[in-house]
């Protein structure tokens, strides 16, 4: 018989037919860092999208230029919390694409302060993912990734990577950080391809 | 985030090693510093454990938990001291 | 005698790893739950199957649900020796998960899982004769330094001091927020009778009537005038929440004390 402690019940652990199995619902944002926060200023943040011919490139002035979407989704974080109906805004991976050039199959977004996430370009393109600078009609906080995220909803939030500074095309699936030590290639919430 | 030290994920590392790990020297494979693991710097969260050289900030360890495995990465160290005894 | 001498200047641990009792889980039995502070709870635990621990060691606490849900924090011992009585002193955190349920709803009789001890370099030892006198080196002076909380596990290594009738000087500066917030303040008055140890305090919100410096944050030049300067070579454990520790250990260095003398255990937080 396993151990149960008298009186503890934890959290309260809602369950909901949107979520994917193994999840539950939280209503505050959990904030999980696997280092320091990087501080950036606007000012000199840049984005960059580098292929197998160059690099392009966008300051935050000409960032903000761009289509900006308007984006209502559901988050799943790796750790069984969910969020449901998180309001954002930010530049479609489409919008940001249109002028690249490419054979490549596959995406590693690389983060301020060295984080790094793999995702395969084809779940980056139709509308599936977003660089994210408002959250919840605000500034992305820091503590969220601000100035702006990587934002690919239908994947473990893990793969939504903070503090996103540039896309590298690669020619085959190569892990990221958390892909190195333990979590999965892919990340699909609905399959609960938490691990390795 | 606030960090806290490698001593404070003795008890994890306790369900791996035979022997306290974080009273180990580590050697950090980016700056050279060496370290017991106790010093080195951790960001915990549910996702798992990274420890951080405290001289460089570069990834030394991390430690990725599920229900039934463990995932114990020694990615930026290039060697461990054990004391024998 | 030189190896000795260079064991020392590294400041690697003197004991061997054989010294230190393999951790494993534990149950163990709730002997009494008391109020601490008005936001702490000194919790008392008969373990059984508990090998004993070293003043300044951990363990984890797992609560588990109903449902299997599990919840799984450190805490500090305020104890230490080979007793199967482990005494912890929990703070509530607010928006805690685990600190409310033992601050507030463990009582006596109640069971508890725990893991330990663990943690073996945030550790200090009583030298005994057979130690000092292999080693040859001299026993080094402590001063420990506590934010809050975090006097826990240098409350254990005061205590191990005094119980093992260890004459090295040691000292703890300790960073409290009011006078009702101070935790053992009988237990540290008690230390105080003996000459090799003294207790200094400071008040960061409210001070007692007529304390000599008033209520604030502890200080650089605080810690300069009360702690025991580098070239005394005292051994320095400092612990309490992140923000606090990052700062003391900076002004420890620019003190003069070498980074390896110190040592810190950092709670989280600001």
């Amino acid at each position: 018989m396993s151990f149960i402690t008298r009186g503890f019940s934890g959290r309260s652990r809602e369950r909901d037919d949107r979520l994917p199995p193994g999840q539950t619902l939280v209503h505050d944002f959990p904030v999980l860092s696997a280092g320091p926060t990087p501080e950036i200023d606007t000012a000199e943040w840049e984005f960059t999208i580098r292929t197998e011919s160059g690099v392009h490139r966008w300051n935050w002035d000409e960032f903000m230029s761009l289509k900006i979407d308007e984006v209502d989704t559901d988050i799943h974080c790796v750790t069984h919390w969910s969020k449901l109906g998180t309001r954002w805004r930010g530049v479609s991976l489409d919008t940001l694409f249109e002028d690249v050039e490419t054979q490549l199959d596959y995406v590693m977004a690389h983060s301020y302060g060295g984080y790094t996430t793999n995702v395969p370009l084809d779940e980056l393109l139709d509308g599936k993912a977003w660089v994210a600078f408002e959250f919840d009609g605000e500034p992305l906080d820091p503590e969220h990734g601000g100035p702006a995220r990587l934002l690919v909803p239908h994947l473990y939030f893990w793969k939504s990577a903070k503090w996103v500074r540039g896309l590298e095309m690669m020619d085959q699936d190569e892990p990221g950080f958390w892909e190195q030590n333990g979590y999965h290639l892919h990340g699909d919430p609905w399959k609960e391809e938490r691990y390795w | 985030m606030q960090h806290v030290d490698g001593n404070a994920i003795a008890g994890p590392l306790a369900e791996f090693f035979a022997f306290d790990v974080t009273t180990s020297v580590a050697r950090c494979s980016g700056c050279g510093a060496m370290a017991e693991l106790a010093r080195a710097m951790v960001y915990t969260s549910p996702a798992g454990s990274v420890l951080r050289c405290a001289s460089c900030d570069q990834v030394l360890a991390t430690l990725v938990e599920s229900d039934d495995r463990a995932w114990i990465g020694f990615s930026g160290v290039s060697a461990i001291e054990v004391r024998r005894g | 005698m030189s190896d000795a001498t260079a064991t020392a200047a590294t400041g690697a641990p003197a004991a061997p790893v054989a010294s230190v009792p393999r951790a494993g889980w534990h149950v163990g039995t709730v002997v009494a739950v008391q109020r601490e502070t008005p936001s702490a709870a000194r919790i008392e635990l008969d373990v059984a199957t508990w090998p004993g621990n070293a003043a300044g060691q951990h363990l984890d606490v797992r609560l588990t649900a109903p449902d299997g849900y599990t919840a799984t924090r450190s805490y500090s011992i305020a104890s230490s020796g080979p007793s199967a009585r482990v005494v912890l002193a929990v703070d509530k955190l607010p928006d805690g998960e685990v600190s409310p349920f033992l601050v507030d709803e463990l009582r006596a009789g109640d069971q508890l899982e725990v893991r330990g001890p663990l943690g073996a370099f945030f550790v200090w030892r009583p030298a005994t004769d057979a130690a000092a006198a292999a080693s040859g080196a001299r026993a080094r002076p402590v001063q420990l330094i506590a934010g809050g909380s975090g006097v826990v596990p240098l409350y254990a290594m005061a205590r191990a001091h005094h119980d093992a009738r260890d004459l090295t000087p040691f000292r703890m500066l300790y960073s409290a927020r009011t006078p009702d917030d101070v935790y053992f303040a009988d237990e540290l008055v008690a230390l105080e009778a003996s000459d090799a140890f003294r207790l200094d305090l400071v008040y960061t919100r409210r001070a007692p009537e007529g304390w000599p410096s008033p209520a604030g944050r502890i200080t650089r030049e605080a810690l300069a005038s009360a702690a025991l300067p580098a070239d005394e070579w005292p051994l320095v454990y400092v612990c309490g929440s992140t923000g606090f520790v990052e700062r003391v250990a900076s002004w420890l260095i620019e003190l003069g004390h070498d980074a390896r003398d110190i040592r810190t255990e950092r709670f989280g937080g600001l």
